[in-house]
């Protein structure tokens, strides 16, 4: 789409979304279903499939690293209740990891590294413009 | 035993993160590097069949520019046959010698289900497979050119592999000569290849056409390709120049399914000089 430069991947929406459990376990699992069934569509392998289960994993390292909550806190974690700037952040980080790792796996050499970057960078900003539109409009008021 | 039971309670989810993240690099690997993906992929039962449903609906968007490229390629076979008739009539002969004749090339109509162009390695999807004749390592083109060859058929579908895929090497000569080169894809721009290894003394300008060459037993000879649109004036070892291509990647319909008749002729003999 647009010049092959931008493929913005809403998908990684429920990563985000998911709440946070103790047991990891079914939270991974359902992740990389997801990828797995994308990669079905788009005839990429398991790329898809990789890059999500590692937002998935880390996931629960950057939730600790800017939201500060422990373990008694996840039945009543909710990004709706958080402040903007906190979601910002968690959501851009991930959003990079994933792209970043998604797009190095489809290029799968250091030849065009700029235009992994480049394809990174502009990707990342309309998954995120989508996903915060997204979120506006399905909130309710 | 307790510390390994321990070891596994504690590092459970890593370990679980590394069992699934081993079976996606494995789809990725089988993908990428020997076209092995016999599930994974967009020819199967379910993932072929809601393509084609898809593009049955979004065809009719095309019928007007479809019609119009069907005008173009019979004009130009009209002319072709024209030309052919002149030569009978010179010869003097109608008559087609049936031991003599020897038909080399058979030819499928199949529909681009599912295009891509913007990754490194793409790969399309056709809605002809296995029960239609459609094997892996055929040629697929259409009226204005190159555009792949078959991957991995299924029964109803196969995948295509697109000439903008970086493992792509198609054989490629300068039309009306017999200097040949390989013909790659960097995976920058979508409309323009590589031709690398073409030889220095070729006569080489800016606009000549390029054509696929006789010496793969995948395509027939003098299929357009495009026309060279940059040439390399340093010296490089490849020797590379940029092809921008006829065909516009982005905008696929019906193609056609080219299968060689004397392939495994030619491949047993080839396999013979081996020895």
């Amino acid at each position: 789409m647009f010049l092959g430069y931008i493929n913005p991947y809403l998908y990684i929406a429920f990563v985000f979304l998911y709440p946070l459990k103790e047991n990891r376990i079914p939270f991974l699992f359902y992740s990389f279903l997801l990828g797995v069934s994308v990669d079905f569509f788009s005839d990429s392998g398991g790329i898809h499939a990789f890059s999500i289960i590692v937002i998935a994993y880390v996931r629960l390292f950057f939730v600790r690293l800017y939201f500060r909550k422990v373990v008694a806190d996840y039945p009543f974690f909710n990004l709706k209740s958080e402040a903007f700037g906190k979601v910002f952040n968690y959501v851009t980080t991930l959003t990079i990891i994933h792209h970043l790792i998604y797009f190095s796996f489809i290029n799968f050499s250091f030849q065009n590294i700029s235009v992994v970057l480049l394809n990174t960078l502009y990707s990342s900003i309309f998954t995120l413009i989508l996903f915060f539109l997204g979120t506006y409009i399905f909130t309710k008021k | 035993m307790q510390q390994i039971i321990y070891f596994f309670q504690k590092f459970k989810y890593f370990l679980f993160f590394l069992l699934l993240g081993f079976i996606a690099l494995t789809f990725t690997f089988n993908n990428l590097n020997y076209h092995k993906s016999k599930f994974v992929n967009s020819a199967n039962f379910v993932t072929g069949g809601l393509y084609s449903q898809a593009s049955s609906i979004s065809e009719y968007w095309n019928l007007k520019s479809e019609n119009k490229i069907l005008a173009e390629e019979n004009t130009r076979l009209k002319n072709l046959l024209e030309k052919k008739s002149f030569a009978v009539i010179d010869s003097d002969s109608t008559v087609t010698d049936s031991i003599k004749y020897h038909q080399k090339y058979t030819y499928t109509t199949a529909k681009v289900i599912k295009n891509s162009y913007s990754k490194n390695f793409n790969f399309l999807t056709i809605n002809k497979g296995q029960n239609d004749g459609v094997f892996k390592e055929m040629a697929v083109v259409n009226s204005k050119g190159v555009i792949g060859i078959t991957d991995s058929p299924s029964n109803g579908y196969s995948t295509v592999q697109s000439i903008l895929n970086r493992n792509s090497k198609i054989n490629a000569r300068l039309k009306n000569s017999n200097y040949f080169g390989s013909l790659g894809w960097d995976g920058i721009h979508y409309n323009i290849v590589q031709l690398s290894d073409i030889p220095r003394q070729a006569p080489l300008k800016i606009g000549d056409t390029i054509e696929t060459g006789g010496m793969s037993t995948i395509f027939p000879e003098g299929i357009l390709i495009g026309v060279v649109s940059k040439i390399n004036k340093g010296n490089t070892a490849d020797n590379k120049v940029d092809v921008t291509l006829f065909n516009d990647m982005s905008n696929l319909g019906y193609v056609y399914v080219i299968k060689n008749l004397d392939k495994v002729e030619i491949k047993s003999l080839e396999a013979l000089q081996d020895e």
